[in-house]
Parts: C-alpha cells; structure tokens; sequence
C-alpha cells in the first residue's frame, strides 16, 4: 500500500524510470494470455481464449483489472496463439500504448514457438525482466482477493528461508460427493499441508476419485509431525513466485506444465530443497476458468456478486454502455428492446443494443450486445454472446452460442451444446446434447502451431508415467483421434462440422460441460456411491484396500519400491536404446535425470540401471554380430564410460554398480558370470569404480553366504592384486 | 485540457474500483480534482464562464458515470458550476463599474433604471449573487433596502458575458475568484464535522439515551463535542451487520469516556423505547428530505417513529443531493459481494450448479436503505437544523435549476 501511495500524487508514468524505483524493484506479474489445452476448442481455433467474453466482458480485462487494482505496477502478458488479436484488444483497451493514467505498465510478449507453460517462463526467462517476486497467473483468472496480505507472507518467509520459493493460493471449496470434482469441473485435488507452516507437502490434482485412496510418500509422514490432509480446497492457480521459479524452469526444460510437472517435481526433489507454501484466501474470491463448466459457474458467481468489484455494473470495458443491475440479479444495459410479454428471470445478463421479441423467455443466461431475439424462444442457462440472431420458436438450453451464430425458427439447441462462431442452425433443426459445432473442421492432427497441448495433459491414468515428454512427443498427441472423424453437418441443416468428442478422453462429456449434470447420471452417482458406502461396512473390502496408513510393514513398501525401480530400469533401458541410435550424451544425462526425479530415486539407482543398460546392450551386439562378449563388453564400457562416470560420483554408486553387475550375471544375463573376473578390471581401468569400492565391495561380501561369495571368489587374484596395490602405495607414502 | 486528463482518468479508474468510498473522501478529491481543472483551464477570449462550466461538465459527466452510487461527487461538479456562475456575474459587475456604467451600458439597464447612476459595484455584485438564488429567508432578512427593479436589472447582467473589455485581466480575475471559491468549498468540506458538532449541545441534553447504528464520523463528532461539554448521555450503539461498523464506533467513543452499549441491529425494537433520541449519519440527502443511508436505517427510522422518538440525521453540505430519488432501493443501491454475509467455502456446495439448474442460493448484500422524509424528524447540516420538507429550498441555495443534469453541451452556449 504505501508502494501505492508514494506514487498516488500522479504521474505514475514518469515513476517507472525513476532509479531509485529499481532497489525498491517494483510489483511485477507474468500474465500467460494462453491456456496450452485445447479445452475450449473449437472456439479456441478463431479467438484466444482470454478474449472470450465472461458475462460481456473478455476474460483478461478481469485478470488485467484485478492486478491493477491489487498494486501490480508491471504486467508481461505472454501471448502465443493469436498473439496478433491479444495484442490487439490491449491496445484497444488502453493498457498499451499511450495510456498515461495506469498505474500499471503492461508489456505484451510474444512467442509462437512456447507450447506450454514451461516454455512460456523460460521464454520470460530468456527475456531477463523478472528482478523480483512477481505474481504468475493465467489469463482467465477471476479474482478479488487482497494481494497484499499473501504477498507479506512470502517476502517475510523468504527473508527466513530462501528456499521458499512460492506461496500457492488456495481457498476453501467442497467437491461434489458424488462426481468427485469441484464446482469448476475439475478433479477434486488432494492436497498434504503442515498446519503450522502452511508447507505444502503433497499435491495431487489427478486423484483417482473412484478408487477412494491416495498414496503418499512415507518419508512425508515420517518427517512431518502434523499434516493436514484435504480434498476441500480448489487451487486458484495464483502464485507468487521468486525469480528462480524462473531459473528451475530453465534447468528443468522438461517442466511444462505448473502443477503437474512444476509442482510435483519440486515436492518430491529433495536434493535442492525448494519449498512451495499455500496461502488460503477466506472470503476474496479467486477461480480459474478451465473449462466449460468452469465458465458456467464463474458467470454465476459474477453475476452473484461474488467477485464484487469485477461485476457487470461496475468493471467497465472501452466504451460500453452502463448496465444497471435490477431486482433479483437481472442486469440490462441502457438500451435494451424488451418486449412487454418478454420474461426476464433472475440473474440474466441483457447487453446493448439487444432486442427481445414477444412472449420470450429468459433465465439464468447471459445475453450479449447487438443480439436480435425473436418471438416465443426460451433461453435458459445459456450463454450467447454479441450480434446473434435466434428467430421465432427457438429453444437454447445451457449451451455457449458465439458471436454471429443464426438459428433459423424453430430450431432447438440441448444442454451443452457448443456453436462456435457463424454457425447457421437450419429451420426446426434440433442439435444434440454436447455437440461442438464449428465453421472449422477438425484438424486431424493436433500439430497446429495454435494453443498446443501438451501430450497427456486428457489421458487421465496411462501407464506412460509423467515425465516422458520427450518420447511421446514424436506420437501424434491425441492417438485416438483418426477413427474419430468429423462429420460435415451441412446436409442436416447446420452450417459446420460436429465436432467429435476427443479432447474428453476418458473423462465423459458431462463432467466439463456448461449443462447440468443429467438427472440418471446423477442417480446412478448416487446408486454408486450408496454401494460403495454398503461395502465399506465390509470387512474384506477394507482389507483388500491399500490405505497408506495400512502399510506398516515395511515389506510391503519394499515391494512397491522395487515395482517402481523395474519400471524405472525399463525406462532408462529405453532412453538408453535412443542414445544408441544417436541421441547427444547430454540429453541422455538430462532425461535420466528426469526419469530419476519423477520415481524419486537416488543417483546410486540411476548408476544401477543405467550399468544394466550398458551391459545388456553388450550383450546384445555380441549375439548379433556373433563376436566374443567380452569383446563387446570392453567396446560398450569404452563407449560410454563417461556416461557412468557421472554417476558414479561417490564409492556407494560404485557398489551399486558391482552389486548390479553381481545380480545380473546371477539372474537375467547369466552369459556374464564366466566373465566376471574378467570385465571386473575392465571397469577398473576406464575408471568406472575405483578401488575402494571394489574393495568395500569383497569385505561386504566376505560375511555373506557361500552362494553369494561366487564371483567374489571368481575374481580373489584381481582383489588380492589390488589390495598390494593398496599396500604398496601406503608403503611409498 | 490535455494536462488534466491523466489526473481525470485516475481518479475515474479509482471510483470504478471503488477505491474511494464514503462521500467525504470523494466529495473533497472530486473537489480538489475540479480545482486542478480549473486552475490549468486556459481561458479564451470570450465566453470564458461558459467554456469553463462546460469544461467542468465534461468532466463531471466522466466522474458521475465512473461511479453514480457515490452522490456526493454529482454535488460538488454542480456546486462548482453553480460558483462558477457566481463569481461570473461578480466579475461581470466589477467588469461594468470599470467600463463607468452610466455611459455605454444601454443594453445594460432598462430606461426605468437609469435613476440609478452611482450604484457601488459592491452592491451590484452582491444582488447578482442572490438573484441567482430565489428569494429565501435568510436572504430576504439580508435583502431589506433593496427594490425589486435593482434586483431585476441585476439579474439581466447575468446575460451578458460577452462583454468587450479588457477581458485578460478580467478573465485571469474569473479564474483566480473560482479557484479561490472552490478552495472555500474545499475548506467547508472539510469543516463540516466542526460546525456540524458546534450545535450537539442544543441537541443532546443531561442524562440522555441516544441510538444510533453503524458508524458515521459526523455523529461520533458530534457526540465528541456533547461529550466534551460535560454532557453525561449514553449510547446504543446497533452493530451495523454485515460491516460492523457499530463495533468502531463503540471502540471509539469507549475512549472518549462515554457511557456506551452494543446492540444487534435486530435489538432496535425493543430498545427504542428507552431511548431519547435517534442520531443517525447519511450517505446523501435527496432534494425531497429523503435519505439514502446505511443498511438498516429504514428499520431504525420505523421503530422510532412507531415509539415517536426524534429521528435525527446529521450530514454535511455536500451530502445534499438536488437530485429526486426515483426507485432509490434499487436505482441508487449496490449490491456488495456476498462474501460479507457468508463464506463461500462452506456454501460452495449449495452453489454447485452442476448438480442442479442454476443456483438456488441467492445473496443478496445491499449497502444502503432509503428512509423516506416522513420517518425524518430534522436534519442538521453545518448550516443548521432543518426540517425535510424545507431540504428543497437548502438546495435551491447550493444548486442552480439548470445544472441538475450535469451533461457536457455540444455547443458552447
């Protein structure tokens, strides 16, 4: 606040180039002016999403509006899709350009190449304007809250721990018993929080709903005496970060997205340390607009005044005509053509220059400017926007209707229908529930250099664990997508494509659309959950369920860590496979490292697997080419020794490799136990382990049972040489 | 008037973000902000008066719109077009003692006024002032020795500002009288909780019990001043819901030593029988004697005139709106976020429109009630107590008719 006061006498202008500013280094803010999903397509394809309207007024005006007045003095908008109409609508707007009076410079910053959020910070990165904390939020977020409070909060933490490098809001919201997400549509989260510090220890924002249980990390419950566990909390995707957020992101080049990747990368590296902490707003409002459902119920809340300033009768956008709010929640701009036997009901939302025929029906909706209405329709909970024209008879229920979109008498659009922009609905014509229609076809594959999503942002639960970017990156992102093909409507009387259904996924459409949740789904909820609840009453169920708190023997944790490392040894196979058809050395570590973090290993593990890539790669050349495997053996290590040597950085990582190297030549490659002795001072000599470890190694080993002491017996003459070795060198010190 | 614009623009973008809220603060800024208007205003050759009101129209126009909730800035804009008439027809007085009236001023004067050749410049400017004003009490007492064909041939100079004449030095006087004028306005605005408090020992007497509800800065300074003239009074105070506002006042007048009780809004009914009078603040006063306040005053206004307890509101000059309410329940009404009224986290499932259509929870959060004149027993303003069905004449005083709309002209007239 007294940032703000300092500057309130005006010429706020004049106060950015002020030097002494730069010390106090000024509020700054990262506005990403792109979703990287492809959730609203296909309006997406022809306005980015941040310019949609929300209750008459582009997203971003909100998001823009809010930071003005929550004291930010610098805004990067990064735009990517439709850079050219965001920049645009700024500069209409008046936020760029000339605008002296703002308090608040915004700088539009444009990349094409960025297909996801990571990319977008690392672009702003490159751009080195960040100097201090700053604000990261998207371009659809809608929110009241004082930012001030939060703000202290993570200044005064970071001048106790600079490892706190960002404080989440989130805020107090019930998920849905039955469908197991939040009023926004999206999955309910699953969030551990030390009650103390605020700390955030676990975040999953994925949590298979249907099967009632999370798995968290012991050492989390180990190390934290209270933890706070909650599933009522809807993150509002506002951060304030310190300027190595940005950092991480560029060390990290395979973070993309903030929570998933962001997030949970950070959660579970212990190594840096890096905190992230939560700050819970109580009564400001704070939501982002993910999808369709997400836009339903964020116009409701405006139009409720929960979001008081940013409502219709208040936040004003260029040069609208005021719109004054009425009894029960009905809002009308000035000059607005109702019919006298026309029904408004509450909450509706009625633009300029709107007319509304006779004996019309009006609820729950949002009708924007210019919109010409004939007689006898019936709009309810929908939402259509500027200069549509709906003629006599029509019927619109929960449906979004673009800008410029005619539906011809009698026509009728049902529950969750999207009509993207100058669609043409013919007479009498019904259009079914969910359909997306656009003027534009499907692309078929999803390469376009528009708002890329990232690959498995809709795939739900696949095997392919998270952190593999890299290789699903060459599939086409949406694999079900060719049998899925789009169907031109215009012989049925719509002027577009239907859209197919792929963005879903496994999730189903009525989950994230404007409409209601039908009335069977929501029995059959509730039929669900009504047995779900008979069989937590027995008992073999709950044993049968893996709680966390279950699993007090250790053996049982062992268990589902060695799945974990099988897995992972596959995955470093793999990436190792690609190295050897020509990937850069570097990129290999880079990936391994990734892999590492994304099953929580150690470096040690790391040596093992990648030891076992090695071998079996020997091991292969030499059926293939039919040389001697020890031949090939000798030219792998030569090949990539240096490779191992960055593993292999303490004596423990050295065991692991002669431990890995015992177990292989013991089960699956048992064509290396007769060689044993012999690729042993192979691995001396390229210095993959020192002496020491091998030596550690033999007095482990000397206590162990016969059967295990094979190979070290096998190779007594190396170990004993090493040993005088040893001795010798002591003997010339 | 490029100059101003950004000072216009910000505080225009202050009101729409309802950063600035209680009319105080925003009569005294809109104040100060028309003064720096003023003051960079390059006059031109002729019509200075009217392209300066006009100037202050457009800008008064931008603030109106940025915020109609918030009266108090529609009354100052119209108060300073109202000085700025004034100080012309002044101006315009002096401007004919220097031009020797008697000898080129036949447009000036009917021939039935020419027997009065030496008339004092002082004299005329002050009939130009109150021919601006219908005739009123107080200026009628003031008013005596004055015949009415003076007066009228006053009231035509009012029209003629496109005199020629030295007209720099004459316009650089226009220009220094207005700005010294709305600094006056500034300095009433600013005093009003002193003369207003000036007169709470003709109101308050030993051993009262006063009422009053949230917190208003004009009645806790007027209990101050009771309270320092060693009146002993006690005072409920109703909490206010849903700002609990009461809960300050309480706070503030406990450290001023007076004898204090905290009700609940509801409470009123039943304490209003034990109490001596109702002081209430406002947020304006409407031409009528009509009064938008805080939410829950029309109950408080209610109970008192059921148990026929004085219901008294205190407000400044600049609380006057020459405005009528029309639907002021609503017109003049907004609605705040209903997250004072209850969380959002422990209602979010209520609200989940995906299980049902639209939602069923309504919240509605007004911030003002309208109490109509006849639940008004008087008004005090720093000019004095009045009775609501004379509020039209105390505006009549402030106001001119023909400012009421305040709309920038297309042609400068």
């Amino acid at each position: 606040m007294s940032q703000k006061k300092s500057r309130g006498g005006g010429g706020g202008a004049a106060a950015g180039e002020d030097p002494e500013d730069l010390s106090r280094s000024p509020l700054q803010a990262v506005l990403l002016a792109d979703s990287f999903t492809l959730k609203f397509r296909p309006i997406t394809l022809e306005r980015p999403k941040v310019l949609l309207p929300l209750v008459n007024v582009p997203m971003i005006e909100y998001t823009l509006s809010w930071l003005e007045s929550a004291g930010v003095e610098e805004v990067f908008v990064f735009c990517c899709a439709h850079a050219q109409q965001v920049k645009e609508h700024l500069a209409k707007a008046g936020w760029t350009g000339k605008a002296a009076a703002r308090e608040m410079t915004v700088t539009a910053v444009e990349s094409h190449d960025a297909i996801s959020a990571g990319d977008a910070l690392r672009v702003m990165y490159g751009r080195g304007v960040i100097h201090g904390d700053f604000v990261l939020i998207s371009g659809d977020t809608i929110s009241n809250m004082n930012l001030q409070d939060a703000l202290q909060e993570h200044k005064d933490r970071r001048k106790k721990d600079p490892l706190a490098v960002m404080t989440m809001i989130i805020k107090h919201s019930k998920p849905s018993i039955l469908t197991h997400q939040t009023r926004l549509g999206n999955d309910e989260i699953v969030m551990a929080i030390d009650p103390e510090t605020k700390e955030l220890l676990y975040y999953e924002d994925r949590a298979d709903g249907s099967s009632l249980y999370v798995t968290i990390d012991k050492h989390i419950l180990a190390s934290n005496p209270t933890l706070q566990l909650c599933n009522n909390m809807e993150d509002c995707y506002i951060d304030i970060c310190s300027p190595e957020v940005l950092s991480l992101f560029t060390d990290n080049f395979d973070y993309q997205h903030l929570r998933r990747h962001f997030v949970k990368g950070l959660l579970v590296d212990d190594i840096m340390g890096y905190k992230i902490y939560t700050h819970e707003i109580r009564s400001s409002y704070a939501a982002r607009i993910d999808n369709f459902r997400s836009y339903d119920t964020v116009s409701k809340d405006i139009i409720q005044r929960w979001t008081y300033p940013m409502v219709p009768d208040v936040l004003s956008f260029g040069d609208r005509q005021e719109i004054k709010l009425h009894r029960q929640g009905i809002y009308k701009a000035s000059d607005v053509t109702l019919s006298h036997s026309a029904q408004i009901g509450a909450n509706s939302v009625i633009g300029n220059a709107t007319s509304i025929g006779e004996n019309c029906k009006v609820s729950n909706s949002v009708i924007g400017e210019g919109c010409n209405i004939g007689k006898n329709v019936l709009i309810h909970g929908s939402y259509i926007w500027d200069n549509v024209i709906i003629e006599d008879g029509c019927k619109v229920s929960n449906s979004l209707i673009c800008d410029g979109v005619h539906l011809r008498a009698g026509a009728t659009v049902e529950p969750g229908c999207i009509l993207s922009f100058k669609v043409e609905v013919g007479k009498n014509v019904v259009v079914p529930a969910y359909s997306k229609v656009s003027l534009l076809p499907q692309p078929s594959n999803e390469d376009s250099d528009e708002e890329l999503e990232y690959a498995d942002t809709n795939s739900g639960v696949t095997d392919s664990p998270p952190f593999s970017s890299m290789r699903s990156a060459d599939h086409p992102t949406v694999s079900d997508d060719d049998d899925l093909e789009a169907s031109e409507t215009g012989t049925c009387g719509v002027a577009g494509y239907i859209w197919a259904n792929v963005d879903t996924g496994v999730q189903e459409e009525w989950r994230q659309s404007i409409g209601p949740i039908p009335k069977d789904k929501l029995k059959e909820l509730q039929h669900a959950a009504s047995f779900d609840d008979d069989d937590d009453g027995s008992e073999d169920d709950l044993n049968n369920r893996p709680t966390v708190l279950d699993q007090d023997d250790d053996s049982d944790v062992s268990v589902a860590e060695d799945d974990d490392y099988s897995k992972f040894e596959k995955e470093v196979e793999e990436t190792f496979q690609r190295a050897l058809d020509g990937i850069h050395q570097d990129n290999l570590i880079l990936e391994i490292n990734a892999l590492r973090l994304s099953y929580s290993l150690q470096h040690a593990d790391c040596a093992g697997a990648l030891f076992h890539s090695v071998m079996r790669s020997a091991l292969v050349a030499a059926q293939s080419t039919n040389g001697s495997l020890l031949k090939t053996t000798a030219e792998a290590l030569g090949k990539w020794k240096d490779l191992l040597r960055n593993y292999t950085k303490s004596v423990d990582e050295e065991m692991e490799i002669l431990l890995k190297f015992e177990e292989m030549c013991q089960e699956n490659a048992k064509e290396f136990s007769p060689l044993f002795s012999k690729i042993l001072p192979y691995l001396y000599d390229k210095e993959v382990v020192s002496e020491d470890a091998i030596l550690r190694w033999a007095e482990e080993k000397e206590n162990a049972d016969e059967s295990d002491k094979v190979f070290v017996k096998q190779s007594e003459a190396f170990i004993q040489w090493l040993k005088e070795a040893e001795e010798e060198d002591e003997e010339e010190e | 008037m490029p100059d101003v614009q950004p000072l216009v623009s910000e505080f225009v973008l202050k009101l729409k973000r309802r950063k600035v809220e209680g009319s105080h603060a925003v009569a005294r800024q809109t104040a100060e902000l028309l003064r720096s208007v003023v003051s960079q205003h390059r006059m031109g050759s002729t019509n200075q008066a009217a392209a300066l009101a006009d100037a202050i129209r457009g800008v008064g126009e931008q603030l109106i719109a940025a915020n109609p909730i918030e009266l108090a800035v529609g009354n100052i804009v119209r108060r300073v077009l109202h000085i700025i008439k004034e100080e012309d027809i002044s101006s315009t007085a002096v401007g004919i003692e220097g031009l020797s009236v008697t000898a080129d001023s036949d447009d000036e004067y009917d021939s039935g006024n020419d027997d009065h050749p030496t008339l004092s410049a002082a004299v005329l400017a002050a009939h130009a002032r109150n021919a601006l004003r219908a005739p009123s009490l107080q200026t009628l007492l003031e008013d005596i020795p004055v015949n009415t064909g003076l007066s009228r041939s006053a009231s035509s100079t009012g029209d003629s500002d496109g005199k020629s004449g030295d007209k720099s030095s004459k316009s650089r006087k226009l220009k220094h009288d207005v700005i010294a004028a709305i600094g006056d306005l500034i300095d009433e605005i600013d005093t009003c909780y002193d003369q207003i408090s000036e007169q709470a020992v003709e109101h308050i007497h030993q051993n009262e019990v006063i009422l009053t509800l949230g917190r208003s800065r004009t009645v806790k300074e007027f209990l101050y001043a009771a309270k320092e003239k060693k009146r002993s009074f006690r005072v409920f105070v109703a909490e206010g819901a849903p700002r609990y506002q009461g809960h300050v006042l309480a706070k503030e007048l406990v450290e001023k030593g007076v004898q204090t009780t905290v009700i609940t809004d509801s409470a009123v009914f039943a304490m209003i029988s034990r109490v001596n009078m109702v002081i209430v603040g406002a947020h304006a006063i409407m031409a009528n004697g009509g009064v938008i306040a805080p939410v829950g005053m029309n109950m408080v206004a209610l109970a008192a005139q059921r148990h026929a307890v004085p219901f008294v509101v205190v407000a400044g000059s600049h609380k006057l709106c020459p405005l009528y309410p029309h639907n002021p329940e609503v017109l003049l009404n907004e609605l705040k976020s209903p997250s004072d009224l209850l969380d959002f986290g422990e209602f979010s499932n209520c609200m989940n429109c995906s299980t049902q259509d639209g939602t069923l929870l309504n919240v509605v959060n007004p911030t003002f009630d309208y109490v109509p004149p006849k639940l008004v027993s008087l008004f005090i303003t720093d000019t004095g107590g009045h009775s609501p069905s004379y509020m039209y004449r105390l505006i009549a005083e402030y106001y001119s008719a023909d400012d009421l709309v305040v709309r920038r002209k297309s042609t400068s007239s």
